[in-house]
């Protein structure tokens, strides 16, 4: 146990040195495509530098902004209904063996589907609208929900559940008192993962169905070799996935505080 | 002997491994009885089915054959009707060590503030004051089995079942964990059936002794422990303690075990 004070400074520290290295990385990597670039004299239609990147980021601005809402509320809809569905397959996994036997396997075969193969169908079954869309990022983002879920309902003691059981507590109550917490650690990392996905999801359903977004952006420059407004729409891209992935971590810290100040006390 | 609270009658039980149906004997025959206010002790080397048998008188296992009784429960379930706190604490990390505490009352059907203040009002006799918000995680070994036994406490039955609660404790913490629960048992008059392996806690505590010897689990001895309360460590009650610890310890570690 160390001081509060130190321990204060401690975490400052801690927290500068997590934002430092990934902008090092950046700067090495950044600095090194930019060098190359100039160094080698490639074409700007096949690899244009970061500078130019930056600049046509800035000259597209407008149109970023409008695209990216597109994209960013098809994320958020399709992670909300991946998270919905994931969640209840996992209580349905969990609460019967006879459904855990029955769906597992689907589960996996919903993995092995190729979007490029599935998102033309979803077009043609749902129209020409926001739901494709939804539904090819549901796909994508609910596995890996369910799939950690699962596993968490599954990490809570059984000596707890029976001394709950000693006390009278109902299948339902010892669900939400002990199994459902149990399960939240794993969940959180399910939903991480697939927070990352679930751009992914968004962008292959606007090459299909789509007629805005980030994921049109990219067809569109590409077919008229805008190669540096490309870079650019995948730039934002990313900063909506980090962003995303940021905010699941946020509201992890927030609904889990026992668990960091667990993981604090026994790294110290 | 007050009038029996718990009688355990030719309780056996056996497991049995799938196909082939062998079976492994736990418990043979067990017998044992606990009177009201009573704090018994069963004595017994690791994996001798102490545990099995807690689990079948706390009704979380049935018996294969043999019967359990709660007299003053005698026709209802005994799930439900006997406390237990297993060897670890089980308090759930998530949540502050005043809602575990408070759990049994939850469940019970209290709201959450008038279980809440329920549980704050043992806070001080069970040394947790000034924690109520803590996170279990943050406690120490010794103050988390007194949360753990204060929640087996509040959840509200007369027959508590102690399952080698100081067993993971230094021998410091553990001095000081007997000593009070002596004292919370004798103010709050619950019965106490306690599994140890620890012969001198068993005589430091208990108002009889059985012990248990293994493979399948049987009663091999009971001892009623004749020292007068409060037992404070001094020469007397040394002395005493020395005649039973040799009387126990003769059938729990014969002399040529103790060289092997």
């Amino acid at each position: 146990m160390t001081i509060a004070g130190s321990r204060g400074s401690g975490r400052t520290r801690h927290t500068l040195i997590s934002l430092a290295l990934p902008l090092a990385v950046a700067v090495i990597v950044i600095g090194g495509w930019q060098s190359y670039v100039s160094l080698s004299g490639v074409s700007s239609l096949s690899l244009p530098g970061p500078g130019e990147v930056l600049q046509r980021v800035i000259a597209d601005a407008p149109l970023l902004v409008d695209n990216a809402w597109v994209t960013l509320r098809a994320v958020l809809l399709g992670y909300l209904c991946a998270v919905i569905l994931g969640g209840l397959i996992a209580a349905l996994v969990h609460a019967s063996t006879i459904v855990e036997r029955a769906i597992t396997p689907w589960l996996v075969v919903s993995q092995m589907i190729p979007l490029p193969a599935i998102a033309p169908l979803f077009v043609l079954w749902t129209g020409f609208d926001i739901r494709p869309r939804l539904m090819l990022i549901a796909l994508v983002c609910f596995f890996p929900i369910a799939v950690a879920m699962i596993d968490g309902l599954r990490a809570a003691d059984p000596a707890l559940l029976d001394v709950l059981r000693t006390m009278r507590a109902s299948r339902w109550e010892r669900f939400w008192m002990a199994q459902l917490p149990a399960a939240l650690p794993a969940t959180f990392s399910g939903l991480r993962v697939a927070a990352a996905f679930a751009v992914l999801g968004a962008v292959f359903g606007e090459w299909v169905g789509s007629n805005a977004g980030l994921g049109y952006l990219i067809i569109a420059f590409n077919s008229q070799l805008k190669t540096a407004d490309m870079l650019g729409v995948v730039a934002v891209l990313s900063l909506i996935g980090v962003a995303l992935y940021s905010s699941v971590t946020l509201v992890e810290r927030l609904v889990l505080p026992w668990y960091h100040a667990e993981r604090r006390g026994r790294s110290r | 002997m007050a009038d029996p609270k718990l009688r355990v009658e030719n309780v056996s039980k056996s497991f049995s491994h799938g196909r082939d149906g062998s079976a492994t004997r736990a418990l043979s025959d067990v017998s044992l009885i606990v009177g009201e206010g009573e704090f018994v002790s069963i004595v017994g080397p690791s994996g001798c089915g102490k545990s099995t048998l807690f689990s079948i008188i706390a009704g979380l296992e049935s018996a294969s054959s043999g019967e359990v009784v709660l007299t003053s429960h005698e026709h209802e379930p005994l799930l439900g009707n006997v406390g237990l706190m297993p060897q670890r604490d089980l308090l759930m990390p998530w949540q502050s060590v005043l809602d575990n505490t408070a759990v049994g009352l939850r469940l019970s059907g209290l709201s959450r503030s008038q279980s809440r203040k329920e549980a704050r009002s043992y806070f001080r006799e069970f040394g947790l004051e000034g924690f109520e918000t803590r996170w279990p995680g943050q406690l120490s070994g010794g103050m988390r089995q007194r949360a753990a036994l204060l929640r087996t406490f509040l959840a509200g039955h007369d027959m508590l079942l102690l399952d080698e609660p100081f067993g993971a404790l230094d021998a410091i913490t553990r001095r000081g964990m007997q000593r009070w629960l002596t004292e919370v048992w004798r103010r709050h008059r619950r019965t106490i059936l306690f599994i140890t392996h620890d012969v001198d806690e068993a005589i430091l505590l208990s108002d009889r002794v059985y012990v248990m010897t293994g493979r399948p689990g049987g009663i091999a001895l009971e001892v009623t422990i004749d020292i007068p309360r409060p037992r404070d460590a001094g020469v007397d009650f040394e002395r005493r303690a020395a005649d039973y610890r040799a009387q126990l310890l003769e059938l729990l570690a014969p002399p040529e075990q103790v060289i092997a």
